[in-house]
């Protein structure tokens, strides 16, 4: 599996750090709503197909990057600089959405 | 300043090694500058910290990533967004960086002594590295003075294309002896020559 970096060009995916699910919404860290910190902590969308995630180019440039990867193919159709955009928006769901 | 002590030590070894029966494929050296700096700019002073660099060096970094120079004194290229490797065969070159750039465009912190300059150079150099990482060392996709960062296993390196057939690679000091090594070993059968 290919990741292309935004910055360093297409590397093999051992060069990349998983840092998680990118659709995910970090509540306020005042916040007591324990519906919203279940979902942020434990719900996964967990779809076949394309997904929002956050990864690290930790063996090249460093920088996160907001990743859409399918988990059926690994195709890896988004790769952007995560600083820059955050996870893509257009297919943002609600976290614990039904797919 | 202290004396720096290479850590290849025993594990340098000057002279022809491997099987240079078809001449020496690649030459390996420590070149050692006198300073190895990374200058990290905040997210927008980007171009302050490239004119800070040029104003220094005399090197002046095209834009893109990767982008870089060499000269007979410097070296400078990108490794990752607003953040580059800059070298000096003297010392003093941190100092001289950090009186152009003030804190509000970025930092400059010295890895004189945190990082090991390993060059390769010869007709099997792209080879031999080629061996090692996962990266297109081709001239056309890796032109003379851009430069990188990628890994081998965990050894984290920073590699420039110094010359046409010829890459400096900047690794972490405590990893190099074992770098230089696996680099050794993977010469082996083109030839190389350690000078
Ligand atoms: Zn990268």
């Amino acid at each position: 599996m290919l990741i292309t970096c935004p910055y360093c060009g297409p590397r093999d995916v051992s060069e990349f750090a998983y840092q998680g699910d990118g659709n995910r919404t970090r509540p306020d860290p005042a916040s007591t709503d324990g519906d919203a910190w279940h979902a942020y902590v434990y719900e996964r969308l967990n779809p076949a197909g394309p997904h929002n995630e956050i990864w690290q180019h930790a063996g090249g440039c460093r920088a996160h990057l907001a990743v859409i990867r399918d988990t059926v193919t690994h195709e890896v159709s988004s790769v952007r600089f995560a600083r820059d955009h955050g996870a893509p928006a257009h297919v943002r769901r609600k976290s614990g959405a039904k797919a | 300043m202290v004396e720096q002590l290479s850590p290849l030590g025993q594990a340098f070894r000057p002279g022809s090694h491997g099987n240079f029966a078809n001449g020496v494929g690649v030459t390996l050296s420590e070149i050692a500058p006198g300073s190895i700096v990374q200058a990290a700019a905040w997210p927008g002073s980007e171009k302050k910290m490239m004119a800070a660099i040029a104003s220094v060096t005399g090197l002046k970094l095209a834009d893109g990533a990767g982008a870089g120079a060499i000269s007979e004194r410097h070296a400078a290229f990108g490794f990752a967004p607003g953040k580059f490797l800059v070298t000096d065969v003297f010392e003093g070159l941190a100092a001289a960086l950090a009186g152009q750039v003030g804190p509000a465009i970025g930092t400059a912190t010295d890895l004189s002594h945190g990082r090991t300059a390993i060059r390769i150079e010869g007709p099997k150099a792209e080879w031999v590295l080629g061996k090692l990482f996962a990266v297109d060392f081709e001239q056309t996709a890796f032109p003379i003075g851009s430069g990188i960062s990628t890994v081998h296993h965990d050894i984290f390196a920073q590699i420039q294309r110094s010359g046409a057939d010829r890459f400096d690679l900047y690794v972490f000091r405590s990893f190099a002896r074992s770098f230089w090594k696996m680099l050794c070993h993977a010469a082996d059968e083109v030839g190389y020559e350690v000078i």
